[in-house]
């Protein structure tokens, strides 16, 4: 027999917009969902301001439309589990939020997104698009997926869109912050489609993978449990060889948990990564310790990495209100 | 027999998750009964005089309801198929010719794929120069044929690694498992061979 997740659901076909009405009810009055589609927007975006949209699948929350917040993003395009918005979607929700300057799309480098985006972004208004690809388990920047280090491009793009009066400033910044991000993620178990129940990869009691994507693709290799601190070692390897960090250089640090790995594991995790840091000399500018890009229950956890500057530190450091992230 | 196509694809929701299980996240199988369920609304609440007509709404449903990479593809090959079929009336071989040729033309542009990528095109590729090729024989044979195309062409995509979407990370790990956007195409070509033969038009 196929095990199956053990879930509380109503209809599994209605786990969007159903998690949507919750979601908006959650940010007390400070978002609305918007009419017809499955997107929300901020209720008090400024006239003039620059607009950031966000969005992809469903089902990694708090990840994307968690970020819809004071400093982060105006409004977020939410498709189906694990698969893109449709283009309709994503048109209705930069409608929502185009204050006259402009709209930043900022998503994670996957087919899927790219193809309904870029179709939505041909409609008129005036759009720019960044992708993230933070994953260095995927070779050629060009290949890299974007995982949970896109939390912190949205907090930089965030902060940016707030504060600076042009489109192409906003993409200067959030460019600068994307080229200085890096994630390596680790999985132990799958998580599961909750339409079907069923687990999006097969992976045995005694082995993790170190690499794998946020919808269980596949990573770069298969090993047999090892500890905490030779797990964080073997993964920060790889995102020095990628981003060699020079002593007194600086970093934000996000350890994301993967949905249902415990808080103690991600602080015990965390330990190590700081170690690491300090043995290289890197100063860490701040740490952020929890679930903020999630894959149903799946279990493992990401390292993300961002290099700032005195620039970049001036968005991270903005107090952010939103249901995945506030920071004051 | 379109409705038919409908309600093949839906059947086939099983078929098509566990080939997406095997080298992508397993929801095609959901996202397809999802896009030919919004089809098949969109079928049965208007009326349609050509077949053009149709074959947009068709994609459009498609396009809005899919969500990822295969709902636009999908509905590009739709959509796009029918820049040559405005005035045709039902499908016939010349109009299935049209309608691959330019949808595979469309979803080219669109999805920048090219042959041997291991997706969808690798089956609709060859279906759509079977039936031009059989753009003069009898409906039924050209379905026949385009089908047959399509289902080599999936299966040649076992032996191709992937260097398009999600599974492009798998490498090697994608060889011996065909292309779920492949079987799709497939499926839908063989659908309506088989309508075109049990209603014998």
């Amino acid at each position: 027999m196929v095990r199956k997740a053990k879930k509380i659901f109503n209809d599994p076909r209605n786990v969007v917009p159903e998690m949507l009405d919750g979601l908006v009810a959650a940010y007390n009055g400070r978002v609305k969902k918007l009419d017809g589609v499955n997107a929300m927007a901020r209720v008090d975006i400024p006239a003039g301001k620059v607009a950031l949209l966000i969005g992809g699948g469903s089902g990694h929350e708090p990840a994307y439309h968690g970020f819809v917040g004071d400093n982060m993003a105006d409004g977020a395009a939410l498709g189906n589990v694990f698969a893109a918005p449709t283009p309709d979607i994503i048109l209705e929700a930069t409608r929502a939020i185009h204050r006259g300057k402009g709209v930043l799309y900022l998503y994670g480098n996957y087919a899927g997104d790219i193809l309904n985006f870029d179709m939505a972004a041909e409609e008129g208004i005036e759009v720019r698009t960044l992708l993230v690809r933070d994953d260095v388990a995927c070779g050629p920047v060009e290949n890299r997926r974007g995982i949970a280090g896109a939390m912190l491009a949205v907090k930089i793009a965030g902060g940016a869109a707030a504060t600076l009066d042009t489109l192409d400033d906003v993409v200067r910044v959030t460019s600068r912050a994307l080229e200085n991000i890096r994630s390596i993620s680790v999985a132990l178990y799958a998580g599961s489609i909750p339409e079907t129940g069923e687990f999006t990869f097969e992976l045995a009691d005694d082995e993790i993978e170190i690499g794998m994507g946020v919808h269980g693709e596949a990573g770069v290799w298969r090993e047999k449990m090892v500890s905490t601190d030779t797990l964080v070692d073997r993964m920060m390897e790889f995102i020095l060889r990628d981003m060699p960090l020079q002593r007194g250089e600086e970093v934000c640090v996000l350890i994301n948990g993967a949905g249902s790995t415990t808080a103690m594991e991600l602080l015990i995790a965390n330990r190590r990564v700081l170690q690491v840091l300090a043995e290289n000399g890197v100063t860490v500018h701040e740490c952020v310790v929890g679930s903020l890009f999630t894959t149903q229950e799946m279990a493992g956890f990401s390292i993300s990495l961002m290099r700032v500057d005195d620039e970049l530190k001036r968005y991270y450091d903005m107090p952010i209100r939103s249901f995945g992230w506030t920071k004051w | 027999m379109l409705l038919y196509l409908c309600e093949q694809m839906i059947g086939h929701t099983d078929t098509l998750t566990q080939a997406d299980k095997a080298i992508g996240d397993g929801d095609h199988g959901i996202g397809m009964a999802r896009g030919f369920e919004a089809v098949r609304l969109k079928l049965e609440g208007g009326s349609f005089a050509a077949l053009d007509e149709l074959f947009k709404a068709a994609g459009m449903a498609l396009i809005t309801s899919v969500g990822g990479a295969s709902g636009i593809i999908f509905g590009t090959w739709f959509r796009g198929g029918t820049k040559n079929l405005a005035g045709a009336a039902t499908l016939d071989s010349p109009a299935l010719s049209a309608w691959l040729v330019d949808g595979l033309a469309a979803v080219k542009e669109r999805g920048k794929t090219k042959p041997g990528d291991k997706t969808m095109v690798d089956a609709l590729e060859p279906a759509a120069a079977a039936a031009e090729q059989a753009a003069a024989a009898p409906l039924d044979e050209a379905l026949a044929a385009a089908t047959e195309a399509a289902r080599l062409g999936m299966e040649a995509t076992k032996d191709m690694v992937a260097s398009m979407g999600r599974a492009k990370t798998l490498g090697e790990r994608s060889l011996g498992h065909p292309d779920p956007g492949a079987v799709s195409t497939y499926l839908i070509l063989r659908s309506l061979w088989e309508y075109t033969e049990k209603s014998g038009e």
